[in-house]
């Protein structure tokens, strides 16, 4: 008897199909891992399993019987729960009022406040957590704690089956122990349990059996045991994961485009390095050492106090990011939501939004011009969008990124500053970037990366230099290895 | 570390409670707060101009001139706290003070009746706007406007010119003193009972779920919360709130127009964000919007004691309103700051 199972199950939303006649079975007493990149169909799956919106086609079955879920709370009495990734947790209500929502202990027809808090330390205790105190608004609780919260209120109803959507990516490590203790209790008692992770040692260590999702459709399932990483990964994305990383572009160009001499700013004690035309240069060290203000000096978001930045040799005032763009330096930053893109305007507009002068005339958008323009962006960039008119917040996370480079790419940018940009960002539309980033540097252009991902670094650049303390200590041209770079960042400096 | 139920003494447990309850409403503190200085600064300027405190004649009039606000902004907080805003409160207030200002009789058993039907034409305005906005798929912005000019209408069918007559007997009731307790205004006793009302409605499920979608609408009804029953329950509650409001305006009067509930729209609002309720939805308090309606009334009463040219009050409510907010926020944010 399958505890759980979807059967050919589609779902648009605004023309961008998010699944796609996906078929899964999850059976009582297993741990379920789905996997798959981004906008692979995981969430939606999950979204439409636990009744939060209904299937387009398809049948849902609890147990052998088929179910019509109107609402969530459909579900919900069919046992199910759910962590959801975008919580569902109320920020100005306290920690118990969430925890016991819609099954308050009452007095007649009223909540008994004292109750409610004497029930919210059992279920904190049932569940061996300490230090969240019920009375406090979830809002003012740190992310980790908001999670566990989530964990906690889903596990408490006991469901027979429980859907978890990323349940570890806001977790520390000590939290996630607990929460795979949870999970492997659920698992004795019978309880099907279904979630979901980008960390490929977390599933390996929790899960019976594997399901691959790719694209809307499902792939494969199989036991944990017998499923590789290389084989997941190629099951993910469709090829295998050593030809992720393109060779870099041989560097023919010895125009010095980038010089920056004795550059002084908050966290910066006086920085100076250059970079070639058609240079990717890789900013390298620890977390935390001066990158993220080198970056941010550099667009004019930061003021410096001293130094000169030079851009083909002419001298660039940098007091605004207007004047960084003038100066032919542009920032993608890795928070594309706040820092870069227009959510509620569209591809067009938001491809076309830095470009608007060279399609205009007489101060009108000529719209055959911008036409032209964007649509050769959405194809050669292979943005996934049902048309140019689609609103940039319905797209997945890649996508949005891959609009913000495109939007820069019509640009005269000759300086690309690109801060870790492939942040959340799923396997596949990493390899286009990563592409977008050669292509970026055959056309001159000069690029700046900083990631969190040392293999990135390693793989894409020319040059590395390695920053502590807002000093370049090294710098690394041959033997671009992670290794070698972790090596060099964690390296003590030599007194001299 | 979080102590095990079993050793919270009762005690300690209620002033953890109180202590956690003041952090998380100090907007309803600034208001209960601006509230207290505006009834000195109204004594004071009082016995300056009178030579005398004010007395049981000055504590009637205020809370009478006051409770059809108070009414009309706790039915507008139900609505707030959703998420909402309901423009149509100044228009059921019209059409129940027409209604009871043109029907009601002298005998007990018409009082009874018409005091009945206006609130129950209030509830169906009220329930009208949750249902287009629930089914129809309407910001409850829109559906407002066009149902505050929809009763409007109606309001000036029903009670074409301004008159019409209110029972003594109800203006006793409503808008005097007992006889036995000629000091304590009958309005005040109605203030208390609204007050006590609120707090065990704030207690039930009901109003759980009523925050629960103002705080996030998603999120509440992946929670299992009714989004649908969550509105209903509150226009409905809003408009009958509305529909009392213009029972005791016209009770107060002791007679009936149908144009002078329109202003109510904007002062059940303004009174609302006086009283530290978020507009957007999910935090605040009726004590709080109840407490602002009557910051609104005495206001006037100072601008009337300092002399100030009734002909610029509207300019004063107005600056007063912005430095109120501004100022709520300023110490919100320090105190957030302290933190």
């Amino acid at each position: 008897m399958k505890a759980i199972e979807g059967v050919a199950l589609s779902k648009s939303f605004g023309g961008v199909v998010a699944l796609r006649r996906a078929s899964f079975a999850a059976d009582g007493g297993e741990v379920h891992a789905l996997v798959g990149e981004n906008g692979a169909g995981k969430s939606t799956l999950i979204k439409l399993l636990s009744g939060l919106y209904p299937p387009d086609s398809g049948e849902i079955r609890v147990n052998d019987a088929t179910v019509h879920f109107a609402r969530p709370q459909d579900a919900l009495v069919s046992g199910i729960g759910t962590v959801f990734q975008e919580l569902t947790l109320l920020p100005f209500m306290t920690v118990a009022e969430n925890l016991m929502l819609g099954r308050e202990p009452r007095s007649g027809p009223f909540i008994d406040r004292r109750k409610l808090i004497t029930a919210a330390h059992e279920l904190f205790d049932d569940a061996g957590i300490s230090g969240i105190e019920p009375l406090e608004l979830v809002g003012n609780l740190p992310l980790a704690q908001q999670q566990i919260v989530e964990i906690v209120k889903a596990v408490s109803r006991k469901p027979r089956i429980i859907f978890m959507d990323e349940p570890t990516s806001a977790l520390a490590e000590h939290s996630v122990d607990w929460l795979f203790g949870v999970i492997k209790r659920l698992r004795a008692e019978g309880a099907c349990i279904v979630f979901t992770s980008h960390r490929w040692n977390e599933i390996k260590g929790i899960a019976d059996r594997i399901t691959v999702f790719r694209n809307g459709e499902w792939v494969a399932t199989s036991q944990a045991a017998e499923l590789s990483e290389g084989d997941a990964v190629e099951r993910m994305t469709g090829q295998r994961l050593d030809v992720l990383f393109p060779k870099p572009a041989p560097v023919t160009d010895q125009t010095q485009r980038l010089t920056v001499e004795g550059v002084t700013a908050k966290k910066l004690p006086a920085i100076s390095f250059g970079a070639r035309a058609g240079e990717v240069l890789g900013i390298g060290g620890l977390a935390g050492q001066g990158q993220r203000e080198l970056f941010l000096t550099l667009f004019g978001v930061n003021p410096h106090t001293a130094g000169t930045v030079r851009v083909d040799g002419a001298a660039a005032h940098l007091r605004t990011p207007q004047e960084a763009i003038r100066a032919g330096i542009a920032l993608i930053p890795e928070d594309r939501k706040t820092e870069g893109l227009l959510l509620p305007l569209s591809v067009r507009q938001n491809l076309a939004l830095a470009v608007l002068k060279r399609v205009s005339r007489n101060g009108f958008v000529r719209r055959a011009a911008e036409d032209a323009l964007v649509g050769s962006m959405v194809t050669s960039l292979a943005i996934k969008t049902p048309n140019p008119g689609q609103r940039v917040g319905a797209l997945s996370g890649g996508n949005q990124q891959k609009v913000l480079i495109g939007r820069w790419l019509l640009t005269d940018a000759r300086v690309l500053l690109l801060y870790d940009i492939t942040r959340g960002v799923d396997v596949g539309t990493k390899r286009d970037i990563y592409l977008l980033i050669r292509r970026l540097s055959e056309e001159g252009r000069t690029i700046l990366l900083y990631s969190t991902d040392t293999e990135e670094i390693a793989h894409l650049c020319h040059r590395v230099l390695i920053m502590r303390e807002g000093r370049i200590v090294s710098e690394l041209q041959h033997d671009l290895t992670p290794e070698a770079i972790v090596a060099a960042a964690i390296r003590v400096p030599v007194a001299s | 570390m979080t102590r095990s139920p079993a050793r919270y003494p009762a005690r300690s447990m209620a002033r953890l409670r109180l202590r956690y309850y003041a952090v998380q409403n100090v907007p309803l503190l600034l208001s209960l707060g601006l509230f207290v200085a505006m009834v000195i600064l109204y004594i004071i300027l009082f016995a300056l101009k009178q030579s005398r405190l004010p007395g049981a004649f000055e504590l009637l009039t205020t809370v009478n001139n006051t409770l059809s606000v108070g009414l009309s902004a706790i039915g507008q907080t139900f609505v707030v706290l959703t998420g909402g805003i309901d423009l149509s409160v100044g228009g059921i207030v019209d059409v129940t003070n027409s209604v009871a200002a043109r029907y009601m009789g002298d005998s007990p058993g018409s009082i009874a009746l018409v005091s009945l039907a206006t609130l129950a034409v209030g509830a169906f305005a009220g329930l009208t706007n949750g249902l287009l906005v629930v089914y129809g798929r309407l910001q409850p912005i829109i559906v407002t406007l066009a149902t505050l000019a929809i009763w409007e209408g109606i309001a000036l069918l029903v009670l074409p010119q301004q008159g019409g007559s209110i029972p003594p007997a109800l203006t006793a009731i409503l808008a005097g003193t007992l006889p036995f307790l000629t000091w304590l205004p009958n309005s005040v006793i109605i203030a208390v009972l609204l007050v006590a009302g609120w707090q065990l409605l704030r207690s039930t499920p009901f109003l759980t779920g009523v925050y629960a979608i103002g705080n996030d609408e998603r999120a509440a009804r992946a929670n299992g919360i009714s989004v649908a029953r969550a509105k209903l329950g509150a226009s409905t509650l809003a408009g009958t709130c509305a529909g009392a409001a213009g029972l005791y305006f016209a009770a107060a009067n002791t007679s009936g127009d149908a144009t002078s509930g329109t202003p109510f729209t904007l002062t059940s609002i303004a009174a609302v964000v006086l009283g530290g309720v978020s507009l957007f939805g999910g935090r605040g308090s009726a004590i709080g919007s109840l407490a602002g309606a009557f910051i609104l009334t005495l206001l006037l009463n100072v601008l009337f004691f300092a002399g100030v040219n009734t002909q610029l009050q509207e300019f004063f409510q107005g600056l007063f309103l912005i430095l109120a907010v501004v100022a709520s926020t300023l110490v919100r944010r320090s105190l957030q700051r302290a933190r």
